[in-house]
């Protein structure tokens, strides 16, 4: 599987509006409801299941990233999305650090091999420090599309 | 300096996803012994187990065997409290310093 095959370019959204974690996860839903990658019907079950998920135990893995997800029968097709915030977002990350680059997984209840190797690609690309400061740069859905096409490109 | 080495089978149908990661971490953290991780069954790369970014990339479904090594004062501990915590299902939250609450919906 490739990044660039699982995360919906059309949604990426390279200038967060919201400034809180909540609000991050739901606009993050929302963009990839609005450009067809979920049904709307499920924007609000998916957002609240998300958030719960994250209650549980952040996803803030530290260095400036987290990685909200949640299986949840609403979803039909596994699809992820990208958000940048510049100013920085607290996501109670395990090293207390803002999150600026936010990668969001939906999967459907019924696929965790699938959602893992997901969770195994993000986090391979997100492994690698020059990813990072790229992706915390990266300001357009061109540029954030290009980044992650690039990724794929190179080898391990 | 002792050396340990465990192997242990996930039987949850989840796997190890994030939270469980995020709980073998917690408790690999409390050791003093240098912790690698280790999926045998897709004959993945040695991690660091203390790490969560690395550790995300186990990719541990549900019948991987996972070895667990460990050197230092307390291998031995490590890799039993490991191995029991992989054994129980993650689901040993006197094992956790987080203390998440165990909850069974949403993820």
């Amino acid at each position: 599987m490739r990044l660039s095959e699982l995360i919906h370019g059309p949604s990426v959204v390279p200038e967060l509006a919201a400034t809180d974690r909540n609000g991050v996860i739901r606009e993050l839903i929302q963009s990839l409801a609005d450009h067809g990658a979920l049904d709307p019907d499920s924007v609000e079950t998916a957002t609240r299941a998300a958030i719960a998920r994250e209650n549980q135990g952040s996803t803030g893995f530290g260095k400036g990233v987290a990685v909200p997800h949640v299986k949840h029968d609403c979803v039909k097709t596994m699809t992820a999305t990208i958000g940048r915030s510049s100013r920085g977002v607290d996501f109670a990350a395990l090293d207390r650090a803002p999150v600026y680059s936010v990668v969001l997984l939906l999967s459907p209840a019924e696929t965790p091999e699938d959602h893992l190797a997901a969770m195994e690609k993000i986090f391979r690309y997100l492994q690698r420090e020059n990813f990072r400061r790229f992706l915390r740069q990266a300001d357009t859905v061109e540029a954030i599309s290009d980044l992650v096409a690039e990724a794929d490109e190179m080898k391990e | 300096m002792t050396e340990a080495v465990g192997e242990v089978a996930v039987t949850t149908k989840e796997g190890l996803h994030a939270r469980p990661v995020m709980r073998f971490v917690d408790v690999a953290s409390t050791f003093g012994s240098t912790i690698s991780v280790c999926n045998i069954t897709l004959g993945g790369e040695s991690l660091d187990g203390k790490s969560a970014m690395e550790m995300m990339l186990l990719e541990a479904t549900q019948n991987c065997v996972i070895r667990i090594s460990a050197k230092g004062d307390d291998a031995n501990e490590a890799v039993a409290a490991l191995t029991s915590l992989v054994e129980s299902g993650m689901e040993n939250p006197a094992s956790s310093p987080s203390g998440d609450p165990p909850t069974a919906s949403a993820s």
